[in-house]
């Protein structure tokens, strides 16, 4: 249950990752930071202002994709060079940039976020969970799917696919790619932020959050195959359950390496991911 | 060049005051975590020594100088804490050093003190290997892992139903291995049974499988020793759980953010203290801990972080005795007067025993330890 739960916002965290990196060729270390800024972002609303924490979890979204949309039209776009080694540069330079931010503005003292359910677990047989859990499990799927849909069946998600393929084509087919762009960081952002202000309440928020929620993501979309949602989605909770399992049967010591273990795997017997998506090529 | 020289003259008239400007004040170095996983303790402690050091100075300071606390993050990092300790002694010139919460960044910066010839009072750490390593330059104020258990020991049979079968959620370093087999040991000799011992990394967040493991072992009373994030964490997803353990923290730490934010009814814990800010007088010298506790109080921090705090306070106290003894500030000297130092703290007598291989031993003082019970938010002392 527990691993279910974590795995529907990994994935969220991997698929914004992926889509970041497929369609826009920018390996986005700030993805982590997103995910700190949407718990920030809850706790501000939430613990600080007293808003209503469903009202603070969209607010936190939204907040996430303003802030994704600014970044890349302020900075990302004005940026001539479409190098990668200073594209990832910049985009390290930005990480550190923000995570600063957060600890200048909220100190590097992790805080608590009070959620409104029921402090009293719920227990079905010998398992007990609790509320919030349930309520983050469920709000990750619903979105997921909504993403899914979103991608495949409207034309937003018709002109990202195609920017994916083929930027060139793409934009000589009347596709505005600086929109695409736009949509796809702040889409990237927004699912990061989201992550975090569900998963904020559940654990603590500190500054320090996203180095372990990047590098997570990273391995989900490693997992799943660069670009692919439904890879993203899938490595989201493989990755999950493979540490919840690979803790509670053999040794909780290695928790981390298990999921490890298992990308080093993945890259010996299928090096594209289990999902890659085809592109075309040259 | 009547000029030159009256300018050489003014340019050396402002050298020489502004270096006797600086030597006006007697720094003390100081590196605690105040970012990253355990920065909510290392805040508390830093909080604390700055008390001290306004406190100190608001009474005329030390030799007739200014004290100045020099205070460098250590990130929650060893590598870092060696960094911090390294311009502390090169650029600012301590001669003095207080550090580094976790014994994982003090046996990190130890090597440093004997290349360096500085001396180190310890304020929080509790591994053992600390005072036993023969580092002559390390004086600590904290109990050991094993003075702690002593002293849990001494407690055994006021708790009901008794303790007879004991499980343990550590973080996996030289701290909550120490703490757990100390624990295992002194209690062992109760007939305690040894159920399930579990470890996290220090940056872990979900802790679901080590707890379920927990509450299958089918013992009565669970150890956790970690920073108060982690411990913050465990206690929730523990009651989440429904572990049928008695919980008791062990290291100091106390999860203040479940006082504004108490989890299910029946969630309880005991934790092991070194000050109880909630019964300041139960304190060996009430006086010394009125003024820290007020002094916190007025600069409107939050209450449950002066048990921790007071780790800071009593680590400048101890320095300024030192250095009083010494009668002047420089490394050697100040080692010397460290054997020599007594004096009444927030948790008690300070004193230092020796420890460790002959010859280069290091300090130890034997403080005094307290249990609180926190049950929805509120505080008491159950225990006789």
């Amino acid at each position: 249950m527990n691993g279910v739960m974590l795995g529907s916002t990994y994935a969220l965290l991997g698929i914004g990752l992926t889509l970041v990196f497929g369609i826009m060729r920018i390996v986005n270390f700030t993805h982590g930071e997103f995910y700190a800024l949407g718990a920030y972002m809850a706790y501000l609303f939430v613990a600080q202002l007293g808003v209503n924490f469903f009202a603070a979890i969209l607010l936190a979204t939204a907040i996430g994709m303003i802030v994704g949309a600014a970044l890349e039209f302020f900075i990302l776009r004005r940026l001539k060079t479409t190098d990668i080694d200073s594209v990832m540069l910049l985009m390290i330079g930005l990480w550190i940039a923000m995570q600063n931010t957060e600890q200048l503005i909220w100190g590097g003292v992790a805080k608590l976020i009070p959620s409104p359910f029921a402090q009293q677990p719920l227990v079905f047989g010998p398992v007990s969970v609790s509320p919030l859990k349930v309520f983050v499990l469920v709000t990750a799927i619903v979105l997921l799917i909504a993403f899914h849909l979103l991608i495949n069946h409207t034309r937003l998600g018709l002109a990202m696919r195609s920017t994916f393929q083929d930027r060139d084509v793409a934009s000589l087919m009347g596709v505005n790619v600086g929109t695409i762009y736009m949509a796809t960081f702040a889409l990237g952002s927004g699912l990061a932020a989201v992550a975090g202000a569900l998963l904020g309440p559940i654990f603590l928020v500190s500054p320090t959050m996203g180095d372990l929620a990047s590098l997570k993501a990273f391995a989900i979309v490693i997992l799943g195959g660069l670009g692919s949602t439904v890879g993203a989605t899938i490595g989201g909770f493989v990755l999950a359950l493979v540490e919840e399992f690979g803790s509670g049967y053999v040794s909780a010591d290695f928790r981390d390496a298990f999921s490890f273990l298992v990308i080093v795997a993945v890259l010996i017997l299928r090096p594209q991911g289990l999902f890659a998506p085809k592109e075309r090529v040259g | 060049m009547q000029k030159l020289r009256w300018a050489t003259a003014a340019v050396a008239a402002v050298l020489t005051a502004s270096a006797a400007q600086a030597q006006e004040t007697i720094k003390i170095g100081m590196t605690q975590p105040l970012t990253g996983p355990v920065a909510a303790s290392g805040n508390y402690v830093a909080n604390g020594a700055k008390i001290a050091v306004d406190v100190i100075n608001a009474n005329g300071g030390v030799l007739g100088k200014k004290l100045e606390l020099i205070l460098e993050d250590n990130k929650s990092n060893p590598k870092e804490a060696v960094n911090a300790v390294e311009k502390l002694i090169l650029r600012d010139k301590v001669p003095l050093l207080i550090g580094a919460w976790s014994s994982t960044y003090t046996l990190a910066i130890m090597p440093k003190l004997i290349e360096y010839k500085v001396p180190l009072i310890v304020e929080t750490s509790s591994s053992g290997k600390i005072t036993t390593s023969g580092n002559p330059w390390v004086f600590r104020i904290s109990p050991t892992s094993e003075m702690e258990a002593k002293a849990f020991l001494a407690k055994y049979d006021s708790f009901q139903p008794s303790i007879k079968k004991i499980d343990f959620l550590s973080v996996n370093n030289d701290w909550g291995r120490g703490s757990a087999e100390e624990f295992s040991k002194y209690l062992k000799t109760k007939g305690v049974e040894i159920g399930s011992v579990q470890f996290m990394t220090p940056d872990a967040t979900d802790l679901s499988a080590q707890l379920t493991a927990i509450k299958q072992s089918g013992g009565d009373t669970l150890f956790i020793t970690t920073g108060v994030e982690q411990m913050t964490l465990a206690l929730k997803q523990a009651a989440e759980l429904k572990l049928p353990q008695r919980i008791i923290t062990t290291g100091g730490s106390f999860p203040d953010q479940l006082i504004a934010n108490p989890g299910p009814k029946e969630m309880s814990s005991y934790h092991l203290l070194f000050f109880s800010p909630w019964f300041p007088d139960k304190a060996k010298y009430p006086d010394i801990a009125k003024v820290y506790v007020d002094e916190w109080t007025k600069r409107k921090l939050e209450f449950p972080g002066l048990t921790e705090g007071f780790r800071g306070y009593d680590a400048v106290l101890t320095a300024v005795e030192a250095i009083k003894i010494a009668g002047k500030a420089e490394p050697e000297a100040l080692r010397e007067a460290l054997w020599k130092t007594r004096l009444p703290a927030v948790n008690g007598d300070i004193a230092f025993i020796k420890e460790g291989p002959a010859g280069a031993e290091s300090g130890q003082n034997q403080p005094n330890i307290y249990i609180v019970l926190l049950n929805q938010g509120k505080v008491t002392m159950p225990l006789p």
